[in-house]
């Protein structure tokens, strides 16, 4: 188990240092960007920019500066944005973060639960009409982009019915934290749980109904028939229990990749000043220092999210379970 | 004579698929008494597994359709309700599958599977239950079955994994177990070991068995009555020492023959049956086996009804009479048109 945790944690220093080399040299080896005149302004004056250059330490060699960004960010935390004067950097995204966490979570229960009623809906009842409609309709939560129905959703309850009595209790777009109002948070994050779920619930539902199926021709499914239990109990013990491995293993990393700034179109959208919010800012002003803070803290999801799969696939399946 | 234990009844089981209609099982009419063993023979897709599944109300598919009756002390099985017919799994007949190494599940300590079983259908506390599994799985030939109880199903052998299973099946003491190919996924020496404990636990529990093989070997040292299937359909039925010392029907003299005997002049080849077993999509008319019987004449474009024509309880779907197989058999050691030889 020490093993384990070590070998894991190196892993993660070795994925962020990995992530934040390649981002590093990306945004400075891409033609054409220029932190300088992106701090700068309108038509700097060579000279401004070299004395910008000086301040920032952009004239330094290339490694040094990477060495002193990543020395800012996790030693010192005092690293500053470009585009943002003064605004120091980590205590941004410790800001932004309640409220991506709070919109990922909202959603992933959302998701996690429609998904499994409607993928074994559909496996138990193939051979009927309802499979074939609820995969259809599946597919459909699929292909709409969330940034459409986010936009269609606003357009239902924040304008052309937010007076009738559905859509009144809708509050303007925003973000309205937990601890200032429980009440106004749930109300202000339903309608995009339920936006951010969509795409989830269908691709979650299909996936478990082909595991279910899959898992109904095991033979210990047969066994298990065989042995004189209920249905009930065929399905949740031993065939929902089969059909979950593919299930937590993908849930993990989406809900990594959502927390670690993925769900920014829905941020955008809703005007939920989250981490995927600021990272869509940051990216429109070249803000290295925010970038490079965001894809840090992202990719420490990632691993996190990997190791909890991992430890979640060994409690699933006692096979891989290290001996 | 009493009731028998369990009666299939014209059993036909049949298959929608996007190719026509499969008819896996075609009347099979069986009879198993208590604590008796019935061998069931024949090859891949004879209809030998899937006429049992069908008994336990297995087969799942929802293109299936199953026909015929199955008493069961009395009861038709294929009436019961759901509720009825999971009383019966395992407590009244268990099974025993083919291959242990997929038939347990992997995710499971082996005795919290046997356990599962037991709680299904007594209400016994779970120590009760745990206890109870513990002595089935040294009565089985565990070793440190005690330990061994905790383990899961991946860190066990095939035998013992199958020595597992068989555990299971006897956890709540069926009158009936049925052995679909035991001992198949085995290593021959691990075989002769499973074979001898089924027979030992069968006398030990005066359980009854159905054992599914297509090993003429296992049925020989197994089975007090063998039953041979081709083509979904029962062409020979007697007891062992009848069907093996006089085969009725040219598919069991086909079975038999191509057996190595270790007692007899070795042959230069091994005899073979010609031919590949019919397509059960369009069975042809007439008896299944005849494009593959040296004896085939005009009668067998009619299908063979299965009779007694010996008078001695040993049935035979075949149009050749009596006197006719003998003189066959006679002619040659083995029959001629069986073992033709293609070198």
């Amino acid at each position: 188990m020490l093993t384990f945790i070590v070998r894991r944690l190196l892993w993660a220093v070795l994925v962020m240092f990995v992530i934040s080399a390649f981002v590093f040299v990306l945004f400075f080896k891409t033609p054409g960007v220029d932190p300088a005149r992106a701090i700068a302004g309108r038509n700097p004056s060579p000279q401004i920019l070299a004395e910008i250059r000086h301040q920032f330490g952009l004239d330094r060699p290339f490694p040094v500066q990477y060495g002193l960004m990543m020395k800012d960010l996790f030693i010192t935390r005092d690293l500053v944005s470009y585009s943002n004067q003064g605004q120091k950097v980590v205590p941004e995204i410790f800001a932004a973060a309640p409220a991506t966490l709070s919109l990922v979570f909202g959603a992933a229960v959302i998701w996690v639960v429609m998904s499994i009623v409607l993928g074994i809906a559909a496996a138990l009842l193939r051979g009927t009409i309802v499979d074939p409609l609820l995969m259809i309709l599946a597919l459909i939560g699929i292909s709409m982009p969330v940034f459409w129905a986010g936009e269609v959703a606003n357009l239902i309850t924040q304008s052309r019915f937010h007076d009738t009595f559905l859509f009144s209790w809708v509050p303007p777009l925003g973000y309205t934290s937990f601890t200032q109002s429980p009440v106004g948070w749930f109300k202000g994050l339903l309608i995009p749980w339920i936006t951010l779920s969509i795409l989830y619930i269908g691709l979650y539902a299909r996936v478990l109904r082909a595991n279910i199926i899959e898992t109904e021709s095991e033979d210990y499914v047969r066994t298990a028939r065989a042995k004189g239990l209920t249905e009930r109990r065929v399905l949740l013990r031993h065939t929902l229990r089969g059909s979950m491995i593919t299930y937590v293993s993908l849930f993990g990393l989406d809900f990594a990749a959502l927390v670690a700034a993925g769900a920014l179109l829905t941020e955008v959208v809703f005007a939920i000043h989250g981490v995927g919010f600021l990272f869509f800012q940051s990216l429109g002003n070249l803000d290295l220092p925010t970038i490079m803070a965001i894809v840090v803290y992202g990719a420490f999801f990632i691993v996190l999210a990997n190791v909890i799969v991992d430890i979640a696939y060994a409690w699933l399946d006692p096979r891989v379970r290290p001996t | 004579m009493a009731d028998p234990l369990l009666e299939v009844r014209n059993l036909k089981v049949s298959f929608r698929t996007e190719d026509g209609t499969v008819q896996a099982v075609d009347g099979v009419s069986l009879t198993l008494a208590e604590g008796e063993t019935l061998g069931i023979v024949g090859e891949s897709g004879s209809g030998k597994s899937v006429t049992m599944m069908s008994v336990m109300r297995l087969i799942t598919d929802p293109n299936a359709r199953i026909e015929g009756q199955v008493f069961y002390k009395g009861r038709d099985l294929m009436a019961l309700t759901q509720d009825q017919i999971r009383g019966v799994r395992g407590a009244g007949i268990a099974m025993i599958f083919q291959d242990p190494m997929t038939s347990l599940n992997p995710v499971y300590r082996v005795g919290w599977q046997i356990a599962e079983q037991i709680q299904a259908h007594d209400h016994v506390s779970r120590q009760a239950a745990r206890a109870r599994t513990i002595d089935l799985l040294q009565s089985v030939g565990i070793p440190h079955a005690t330990e061994r109880v905790d383990d899961y199903p991946h860190q066990f052998s095939g035998g013992m994994r199958q020595r597992v299973m068989i555990a299971m099946a006897l956890s709540c003491n069926p009158d009936i177990v049925i052995a679909d190919e035991p001992t198949t996924a085995l290593d021959v020496t691990i075989q002769a070991q499973i074979l001898g404990l089924i027979r030992k636990l069968r006398d030990d529990f005066g359980t009854a068995v159905v054992l599914i093989t297509h090993d003429m070997g296992v049925v020989a040292e197994m089975a007090d009555r063998v039953a041979v299937m081709y083509a979904g359909r029962i062409v020979e039925q007697g007891s062992r020492r009848d069907v093996f010392y006089q085969p009725q029907h040219p598919y069991t003299w086909g079975l038999l023959g191509s057996i190595a005997r270790l007692d007899r002049p070795k042959p230069r080849r091994l005899a073979t049956i010609p031919g590949l077993p019919p397509s059960l999509l369009s069975l042809p008319p007439g008896c299944a086996f005849a494009p593959r019987c040296g004896y085939r004449f005009p009668a067998c474009e009619q299908t063979p009804p299965l009779t007694d024509k010996l008078g001695n309880g040993h049935l035979d779907a075949c149009h050749l009479d009596p006197q006719a197989k003998k003189d066959a058999r006679a002619s040659a050691a083995a029959p001629p048109e069986l073992i033709e030889d293609s070198t």
